[in-house]
């Protein structure tokens, strides 16, 4: 037996009270833990899927919504761009590499690409079982969707239109599996990639079957379909259309001077993404802001309930300390135990408060993943949450600095005699 | 040997007590009797370093205890006083076992089978696993004479041991802390306003 196990005893001798002056502590660590968290995962993921991106071009509307989904792909598409004007802007000089993407189809959610080899270089995707796209119709697929739908090489699948699952099917064109990827932590790992004719061909049959998209309401469709009504009989690839084009800059300075030049000097819009995905975490930040200083004043407030708690337990307990001190314990012993009590306490409710943090990212995690097939992982300890332990041992000491006065202060022959 | 020399305690201005010497040698026990409002407990509470004399000196053992720190005090007193207290304490959050187990901590003095030895003695070993609530008086009386003197002290102090118990009971009492002292080596001090012990005593001080 020594003062910290007595601690401990003390603790678990009323559990019932002990966790309740934890709940605010342990909804604070929480509160502030999961946005820590949240917000670096979110960072890592889009820092992640950003590597090898200078510029984004498409078609005119929100440069955000551009970003989101041509380089995210969790976003509607701003509209198409044609092949000819894309062209232009591949041949400047300034342009180092560039990347085609054309949407158009998804399966069961997953989102369809049609793109070029790079594409896959640009994620360092690696093919698993299979080879690669060669003939139209041919798809490689991410490795969440062939292991969350259980899909396997040379499987056909059925494509709807549009970017959800509610679209029209097309029936009469089946996609096969020729190559199966690795897992790449990176966007890639929820697409399935195919050639930009397989997209191409897939539109200029089906087109001719008229207007039976009207459920569709992205407006980059209603383009699509005003300008291949215009002249769907002479389809040639050149006159054709693509989504987004992807760019990485022969000089990274280029960066400064390109993107502005393209808003103002043709009909296509250039987005950086670097630039929007700063702009979107200032806008989240502010709400994480105001979120962090609630859970602030929580912590503040659990600090009060845990010296009540422990307040009201001295004076309960005021014949105990009484008898441990004429069991020769010193008064700073005594005090000790109070302050064991506190930190251990506190320290408890960090524990629990990662915990709860923890389960929060698999819960936003589960639901980010319903609606935009995008998931989270890694559970490590973040710097920013080591300093939470440090303000938790810190409420700890300060809750428990007056009650472990108090008992330094008591006189034991008072409270003895007043029995 | 205990000593103590022209001891006086103020509470405030009004209430003031003078207490009698009292020199007794080794094995000698001691009864100290008087009504309440005496000042029973302040001399008790004196005697066992809880509280500090405004004048006159202490000596237990060689040892002028008004002389020593408060920290020292406390030290001396886990290793060399048990006291009984006219209301069983204990600490509720442990176990008996674990209270004797913390009284030895505290005083310095780690040994289980002496806590075994003093539970059988006492008739309560197999309530060492229990909680000292769920003791019946009798048992809790007992329970805390052990806590008074798991730590071989060389003086027993106990305030009013039997003041709210029957005749029979009280007999059993007084009986089983006289053995307990001499079985262990301890004097024994017994503060009482209750007549009925005054025959357990060769040497008694009427406050």
């Amino acid at each position: 037996m020594n003062i910290f196990k007595l601690s401990i005893k003390n603790i678990i001798s009323k559990p019932l009270s002990s966790l309740l002056s934890l709940a605010l502590l342990v909804f604070g660590i929480g509160i502030i833990s999961l946005l820590l968290q949240l917000n670096s995962l979110i960072k890592t993921q889009m820092d992640n899927n950003l590597k090898g991106i200078d510029m984004v071009v498409g078609a005119k509307g929100s440069p955000l919504q551009l970003i989101l989904s041509a380089v995210y792909h969790i976003d509607s598409p701003t509209g198409n761009i044609s092949v000819e004007d894309a062209k232009k802007i591949k041949n400047n000089r300034m342009v180092g590499s560039s990347i085609d993407l054309l949407y158009g189809d998804n399966y069961k959610g997953y989102r369809i690409v049609g793109t070029d080899d790079e594409f896959l270089d640009l994620y360092d995707a690696k093919i698993k079982d299979g080879r690669k796209w060669e003939d139209p119709f041919e798809v490689v697929v991410g490795s969440k969707i062939y292991s969350n739908l259980g899909l396997k090489l040379d499987d056909e699948l059925m494509s709807s239109h549009g970017l959800r699952e509610t679209g029209e099917a097309h029936e009469d064109q089946l996609f096969k599996i020729v190559g199966l990827l690795e897992p790449s932590n990176s966007v890639i790992d929820q697409l399935i990639v195919t050639s930009p004719e397989s997209i191409w061909d897939l539109h200029g049959e089906h087109d001719h079957s008229g207007e039976e998209h009207d459920d569709e309401h992205d407006h980059e469709h209603d383009d699509e379909h005003d300008h291949e009504h215009d002249d769907e009989h002479d389809h040639e690839h050149d006159d054709e259309e693509i989504t987004a084009m992807l760019i990485k800059f022969q000089n990274p300075m280029n960066i400064i001077q390109f993107p502005r030049q393209i808003n103002e000097e043709t009909n296509l819009q250039a987005a950086v993404p670097s630039y929007e995905i700063s702009r979107l975490f200032k806008l989240f930040g502010f709400g994480i802001e105001t979120l962090t200083y609630l859970a602030y004043l929580i912590i503040i407030v659990s600090a009060f309930s845990l010296f009540i708690n422990l307040f009201n337990s001295m004076r309960d307990r005021k014949y105990e300390m009484a008898l441990i001190r004429t069991l020769g314990s010193s008064r700073r012993q005594l005090s000790f135990m109070i302050i064991f009590e506190s930190l251990i306490l506190t320290t408890v409710g960090f524990l629990l408060g990662l915990l709860v943090s923890r389960l929060g990212v698999m819960f936003v995690s589960s639901l980010m993943e319903e609606s935009l097939n995008y998931n989270l992982n890694s559970f490590g300890i973040l710097n920013e949450e080591l300093w939470l332990l440090i303000l938790s041992i810190f409420i700890g000491l300060i809750s428990s600095i007056i009650p472990a006065l108090q008992v330094y202060n008591l006189n034991i022959s008072e409270v003895l005699g007043d029995e | 040997m205990i000593k103590t020399k022209a001891l006086k305690f103020n509470y405030n201005n009004q209430v003031s007590f003078n207490f009698p010497d009292i020199s007794l040698n080794k094995n000698e026990n001691l009864l100290i009797i008087g009504s309440s409002g005496i000042g029973k407990t302040t001399l008790l509470h004196l005697l066992a370093g809880l509280l500090q004399s405004n004048s006159g000196s202490i000596n237990l053992y060689g040892q002028d205890i008004s002389k020593l720190t408060q920290h020292q005090i406390d030290k001396f007193r886990g290793q060399n006083i048990g006291i009984v207290f006219q209301k069983p304490h204990f600490v509720n959050s442990l176990t008996v076992k674990e209270n004797l187990q913390l009284a030895q901590y505290l005083g310095n003095k780690k040994d289980d089978s002496r806590i075994v030895d003093i539970l059988s003695s006492l008739d309560i070993l197999d309530k060492e696993n229990k909680n000292p609530k769920k003791l019946s008086q009798g048992e809790k009386q007992r329970a805390s004479i052990a806590m008074a003197i798991v730590n071989s002290p060389k003086l027993i102090l106990a305030d009013e041991p039997t003041s709210s118990l029957d005749d029979e009971n009280c007999e059993r009492v007084i009986k089983l802390l006289k053995k307990q002292a001499s079985d262990f080596n301890a004097q024994l001090i017994v503060i009482t306003h209750d007549n009925r012990l005054k025959k357990h005593f060769k040497k008694s001080i009427k406050l």
